[in-house]
């Protein structure tokens, strides 16, 4: 596999910084190399654990690191088993080696759906246990006593008489010693590691330069480029002034690729590639898209969302109890199309040769960068090396591999290493969208408020089907009614549906939190208008219907009860409420909202009761809940993305705007800890926030939005 | 040739006139903790000090730079208040992605420069112009209280 191993070394020391905190060095390939070359006598029992003789203990790391915390919750996996501090290691990211460090859940090499420590959770531990297993037998080999006799602290065996070697005196004996097909995982209530706030690893060289992301990456006689590619899908390149833009000073080269729906100029700097880039001049020809607004999507989607879908859930008669129930209700929800927009813009820095490649970025998916380069660049895949590197944020798009196509498209052109750096204009304007979705509802309660049966059926493009197709079964995709087909509630008939519709002029992908960002909107909206109509407390509604789920009850009651919940609030404001079980992870969330005369919306407080099972970093947990919520309220005010002419309209933070400092509430995060196995958490926060706005927003004013976002003016004379 | 002086060295650079500083840091000095995130000056990811001021160096020209002091996220830890920053953002684990994070550190370092006791409302005069799309807000404000009471 053409992967340069040390290239995303880090390097841990001990005790240096000032402070007294670690001291995280990132080493820059050229300085790795030189040190950290794999040695035959190392112990590598496995793919994710090294261990040179000196001790040097580096841990390879199967899923990537964009802002979640991974890197510190599997190095702390493993630390555990190894019983080392986090002090003590080096971590890598796992090349592209989808034998080794194929995803168990996503079925690919590939870091997303707050999965990663559900999938890790027990292989990293015992890729561990397996190394401290061999070691301490090599220990006890060497001492000819029993290995159950031993114990091992910070790296270092003991055995009973009080005899001490380090891992680094062992390695080459444990290297030659059979590697145990099972090995005993340490029972919770040993662990040292897992389960506390350890400090994150990455976090020294984030607060002071000194880390590297992709767009950072800088390699020998490199130059800069920027590109354009068509403003409408589909669309071609129609005409451009290259003289002028091989005029402006700084500028190198101007590359159209074989497409025609791409153009990068390349110059000494970014400058000069973007000054060039304005001076082209581009002029495109829309194509067959060129007619698309969001009206029209919008209203085919309608159209579909008529026709009858493939069957995601059916138990009981769903339409025969609302025709029978007492009170009817019947709604119909929409989700926008949003823009990724994480802080680091798209990139790509590639080294295209006649033989071989080399690319450096950030990426989710590294076997599918370096898929999609050698396809472009027509190179066997083991001759394209990947540098993967940190990710300035990711929310999924970087699940995605058209930047890295196009960016090949045009670097196979030049015999020189270019950095393509994407402007957030062709970033916010290339995205793969979150899809638009459109949800149907309808429920039925009885005479005394109960909820006798509910339909759904949910309406629009498939992200399955495109991006993992032997996972689209029947026509079903799985992703798209989660949340929907399955609730937390004991509800007796039900029936889900979906309908596959997909967009003209758009491209769609995963956005942070995936379906259950846009079902829990539905759903939990629609419980609160049945809570209301059934004239409870929506609180107490939702109980109702939870007796047989006491983890659900758990989280409710506990957000509940921190969060107030009853007590009077000032005219204009409400407490909006949302329950979900999605991730593996049980989560409620309370909102405490404030909608202002002209419509604006204030979010005064947040609690949120979270239980997911065993933690492996509480305070990773808490980060991720605020940090989730504070994208998903942001979103859920202000953000859609809409098309004219098929052109995207937004551009940049101007128009697609980011929830700011001073709009942010104060976020209460309660963690229920037990024996459960682990959930996800990363998505938790984003998917709960819509639902829990929405309903406070309806507690405040009276006024049911069931149209994202909420601060397109729907409020404006509240 | 122009002559820039970036924490505490001069630096030649060879550059147009109305380039901004952003990219002659990035590009020119291969100096890359200072971000780009919008070039529009609208999310504060590059935000460098000028003379000791916050400024937007996506949107900064080289020519208007003159004789002043820059400062970078590389060396605002030799300050008192940056260390004390810096400090506190470890502390109080602020980051996450951290690709916004060299931009809030600048401007919370300016912000205790100026106003050594923030309040509230000072933290969000002086930090709404950074963007966080992880969310970090929450922290940045406990650190900033944090770094400030010491």
């Amino acid at each position: 596999m053409g992967y340069d191993m040390p290239s995303r070394r880090f390097v841990l020391k001990a005790g240096a910084a000032a402070g007294g905190g670690l001291l995280l060095g990132l080493h820059l390939p050229s300085l790795a190399r030189a040190t950290a070359a794999p040695g035959a006598m190392d112990l590598a029992p496995n793919a994710f654990v090294r261990i040179d003789t000196h001790g040097t203990i580096t841990l390879i790391l199967p899923h990537t690191e964009f802002g979640q915390g991974i890197y510190t919750s599997s190095a702390m996996l493993m630390g555990e088993e190894l019983d080392v501090g986090l002090d003590q290691i080096a971590v890598e990211t796992a090349p592209p080696d989808i034998k080794h460090y194929i995803d168990p859940i996503l079925g690919d090499e590939a870091t997303g759906g707050s999965v990663s420590t559900r999938a890790d959770w027990v292989r990293l531990r015992e890729a561990a246990a397996v190394a401290r297993t061999l070691m301490v037998a090599a220990a006890a080999k060497r001492w000819n006593v029993d290995p159950a006799t031993c114990r091992v602290e910070r790296g270092v065996i003991h055995d009973a008489t009080g005899r001490s070697l380090a891992y680094g005196d062992v390695v080459s004996d444990a290297a030659q010693l059979p590697v145990p097909a099972n090995v005993k995982l340490k029972d919770p209530s040993q662990f040292k590691l897992i389960g506390t706030s350890a400090k994150r690893i990455d976090t020294p060289s984030k607060v002071n330069g000194t880390a590297i992301y992709g767009i950072d990456i800088i390699v020998p006689n490199m130059r800069f480029g920027t590109v354009a590619i068509t403003p409408v899908k589909g669309g071609k390149l129609a005409s451009m002034d290259e003289a002028a833009a091989r005029h402006v000073p700084g500028v190198q080269d101007v590359i159209r690729n074989d497409e025609g729906d791409a153009v990068a100029v390349i110059g000494d700097h970014m400058w000069a590639a973007k000054q060039g880039l304005e001076a082209l001049n581009l002029k495109w020809d829309a194509g067959e898209n060129g007619d698309v607004t969001l009206e029209t999507i919008i209203s085919t989607m309608d159209r579909a969302s008529h026709n009858k879908g493939v069957v995601a859930k059916k138990e009981g008669d769903a339409a025969a109890a609302i025709r029978g129930a007492a009170t009817q209700l019947s709604a119909i929800y929409q989700s926008p199309f949003l823009s990724h927009s994480p802080m680091e813009p798209l990139n790509c820095t590639l080294h295209i040769k006649p033989d071989s490649a080399e690319i450096w970025l950030g990426t989710q998916v590294p076997v599918r960068a370096q898929k999609a380069v050698a396809k472009v660049a027509g190179l066997p895949q083991d001759k394209v090396t990947v540098h993967n590197q940190l990710m300035g944020g990711a929310f999924g798009r970087r699940l995605d591999i058209d930047s890295v196509e196009v960016a090949a498209s045009i670097a196979k052109h030049v015999s020189y290493p270019v950095k393509l750096v994407w402007t957030r204009e062709e970033d916010l304007r290339h995205d793969y969208y979150r899809p638009y979705y459109y949800d149907r509802v309808a429920a039925g309660l009885d005479a005394d408020g109960k909820l006798v049966g509910r339909t759904h059926r949910v309406t629009g493009p498939s992200i399955l089907a495109r991006w993992a197709p032997p996972a689209f079964k029947n026509g079903l995709d799985d992703d798209a009614v989660l949340c929907a087909a399955e609730t937390p509630y004991e509800i007796p008939n039900e029936y889900v549906d979906y309908v596959r519709d997909e967009p003209r002029a758009m491209n769609t992908s995963w956005w942070r939190g995936v379906g259950p960002t846009h079902n829990l909107f539905v759903v939990e909206s629609f419980i609160d208008e049945l809570a209301h109509a059934a004239k409870q407390d929506p609180v107490e509604f939702r109980r109702g219907m939870l007796k047989t789920n006491p983890r659900a009850l758990a989280v409710l009651n506990l957000a509940a009860e921190k969060s107030d919940w009853g007590s009077p609030l000032p005219r204009g404001t409400g407490r909006g409420v949302e329950l979900q079980f999605a991730f593996g992870s049980y989560l409620c969330c309370v909102l405490e909202v404030e909608v202002t005369p002209p419509g604006e919306i204030s979010v005064r407080r947040a609690v949120v009761a979270i239980d997911c099972g065993m933690t492996v970093n509480p305070d990773t947990v808490q980060a991720q809940i605020q940090g989730g919520l504070i994208l998903g309220l942001g979103t859920a005010m202000y953000n859609e993305i809409t098309l004219t002419g098929g052109a995207i309209d937004q551009s940049n933070f101007h128009d697609y705007r980011a929830m700011r400092i001073n709009e942010a509430p104060k976020i209460e995060v309660y963690q229920i800890r037990n024996s459960e196995k682990p959930g996800g958490i990363g998505e938790t926060g984003t998917a709960a926030a819509a639902p829990a706005l929405g309903n406070a927003i309806f507690a405040a004013t009276g006024k049911r939005l069931r149209r994202l976002p909420f601060g397109r003016g729907q409020l404006s004379g509240t | 040739m122009k002559v820039l002086s970036i924490n505490g060295q001069s630096h030649q650079v060879d550059v147009p006139d109305d380039m901004p500083l952003l990219w002659v840091l990035r590009d020119v000095l291969g100096m890359t903790g200072t971000k780009f995130g919008c070039g529009i000056a609208q999310c504060g990811a590059c935000t460098v000090h000028l003379a000791g001021q916050p400024v937007r160096s996506c949107l900064l020209p080289v020519s208007a730079i003159g004789a002043r002091q820059v400062t970078t996220i590389e060396a605002v830890g030799q300050t008192p208040n940056g260390h004390k920053i810096q400090q506190a953002w470890l502390d109080k684990e602020v980051v996450q992605c951290g690709y916004c994070q060299s931009g809030q550190i600048m401007s919370a370092t300016a912000l205790l420069n100026q106003t050594p006791h923030p309040t509230d409302a000072d933290i969000d005069a002086a930090m709404s112009g950074n963007i966080c799309r992880c969310g970090t807000y929450v922290r940045i404000r406990e650190a900033i209280h944090a770094a400030a009471s010491v």
